[in-house]
């Protein structure tokens, strides 16, 4: 339970931190063909006897650098080549899992995740991810920012944008591996994208808003490992759904607070 | 000194000729209205002096470098505003971030630069609120204040005031001819509106594909023929986009 908070925790961070620059541009689902493209990396893993994470992230990386590339040089649509690696990588898996004879016990924590479960040695890979992911976000945050607010601008002022963006995917990809041990590879991008998606609600600006996401994201695998120990419930979609949740209370919560200001607003011009 | 030579510019899209040997230059502290109809070139050759395009002939100097050459201090004393540049107003970033980012690549970000920026287009006031809750003329002035905070040499403005209600394009104007006296920035400026660069500029460039004129203001609004060929050129182009859109 105490390795699953510490690792929760770190995950929480990481990919409320990532996944802030990927919503803001209008790449959320790139997270889910990284973990997809993880997944015919992790069976190459498990086939050869290598540790999974490693070659999970190898193949997440290489697939993500490639259809940056290949987005560059055909002009093909950025939704449409997060589909190509998104199925591709998962067709890789399932063939690899076909011909070593089926889904084992490693595979299904791959895919469901299995924080409750997970090892002296994960925790320490998971935290020493996180580390590096968090510096070199605090070292590049004005840059990255930079980016996402406007790439072209950013390129007149010289910042190195290839670089950058190439760099900015390994981070994502290094993140979305280490999501998955947490949630799964069916349920990454949650993760990336549902606390940032209940920040942004807040309209603050980035620095609050990074503050806020990681906040929320921290109190739903929190608040999601502790009810699913106590339930006996899945803890990544118990995560998930918390998270959720969240995201739909501070919805109506905005809602509520509109309407109770345009009411107010009508209020003092009538009077 | 002369900050910008432009020689023998030429670039082609698609097979057509966009921009067809100009060739020009620019002195220091000099405020360059460029003018010229819709289609005329004039965004393509700003992105062929920021770099943003290298596919040309000709050669481009800034503070006496060839851009081609990629040299990052010459990029970091060009501060650019885009053509009818709005911000996303769902962006979740302060007036005083989007400001900060102008000087990234110089270090470490200075509270006291970007509080002077913002007090030189009048918004240091508003640093704390969220940059998409502005009016369009005040986020052009936060655009501004990125683009001055890192005390650029030269500023380049494509049609900045695009979208924005007289009155704002007027406190437009007089902040430019601020930073370019109290300042010294050079600026280049692309604009339809004939009135504004014959009241701001110090000198004209229009262009129409290829160099039309280029010389003191006074020299082309005060000459009738310059000003007849110029409003017939204009008008010319106008049809030609006017009947390549409708057949399109």
């Amino acid at each position: 339970m105490q390795r699953a908070l510490i690792a929760g925790i770190s995950v929480a961070i990481t990919s409320s931190v990532i996944g802030l620059f990927l919503v803001l541009r209008r790449n959320s689902l790139f997270g889910d063909a990284l973990s997809h493209a993880a997944f015919g990396g992790i069976a190459i893993g498990l086939a050869t006897n290598i540790y999974p994470l490693w070659t999970g992230l190898a193949l997440s990386i290489l697939g993500a650098l490639g259809i940056t590339k290949l987005r560059q040089y055909a002009k093909i649509p950025a939704d449409a080549t997060v589909a190509i690696l998104l199925s591709s990588g998962l067709a890789l898996g399932i063939l690899l899992i076909s011909l070593s004879g089926g889904f084992t016990l490693d595979l299904f924590s791959f895919l469901f995740g299995s924080i409750l479960l997970i090892s002296v040695e994960d925790t320490l890979a998971i935290l020493a991810m996180t580390g590096i992911i968090l510096s070199i976000i605090i070292l590049l945050y004005r840059q990255l920012m930079y980016i996402t607010f406007d790439e072209e601008q950013a390129r007149v002022s010289g910042l190195p944008i290839s670089k950058l963006n190439y760099l900015f995917i390994i981070l994502a990809s290094v993140a979305v591996i280490v999501s998955m041990r947490l949630v799964g590879i069916l349920l990454v991008s949650s993760l990336l994208v549902i606390p940032n998606v209940t920040a942004l609600l807040f309209n603050k600006g980035f620095k609050k808003t990074a503050l806020i996401s990681v906040s929320i994201s921290i109190f739903s695998v929190v608040t999601g490992i502790a009810i699913s120990y106590a339930a006996n419930l899945a803890p990544a979609g118990t995560i998930v759904l918390v998270s959720t949740a969240a995201f739909l209370t501070v919805l109506a919560a905005r809602h509520y607070s509109k309407r109770k200001q345009v009411v107010k607003k009508l209020e003092e011009a009538r009077n | 000194m002369q900050l910008v030579e432009i020689d023998r510019l030429s670039y082609a899209y698609s097979g057509n000729l966009v921009l067809d040997n100009i060739s020009f230059t620019i002195d220091e502290g000099d405020i360059l209205g460029i003018i010229g109809p819709n289609g005329a070139g004039k965004t393509t050759l700003f992105s062929c002096m920021l770099g943003l395009l290298d596919d040309y002939t000709g050669t481009i100097k800034i503070l006496g470098e060839d851009i081609k050459k990629k040299n990052s201090k010459v990029f970091k004393s060009i501060g650019y505003i885009q053509q009818k540049k709005t911000i996303e107003q769902n962006f979740p970033a302060t007036v005083e971030e989007i400001v900060s980012l102008g000087i990234t690549t110089t270090g470490k970000t200075s509270k006291v630069k970007i509080a002077l920026a913002l007090e030189t287009v009048g918004l240091l006031a508003q640093k704390d609120r969220r940059v998409g809750e502005l009016s369009g003329g005040q986020q052009q002035r936060v655009l501004i204040a990125k683009a001055m905070v890192n005390n650029p040499k030269l500023l380049i403005l494509d049609e900045p005031v695009t979208g924005i209600d007289l009155e704002m394009q007027n406190k437009f104007y007089s902040l430019l001819k601020k930073l370019n006296q109290e300042n010294k920035i050079t600026i280049i400026w692309a604009s339809h509106d004939l009135d504004a660069v014959n009241r701001f500029a110090t000198s004209v460039a229009c262009i129409n594909r290829s160099m039309f004129f280029h010389g003191k203001t006074y020299e082309f609004f005060e000459n009738p023929d310059l000003l007849k060929a110029y409003s017939e050129s204009s008008m010319q182009a106008h049809m030609h986009l006017h009947n390549h859109t409708h057949r399109g």
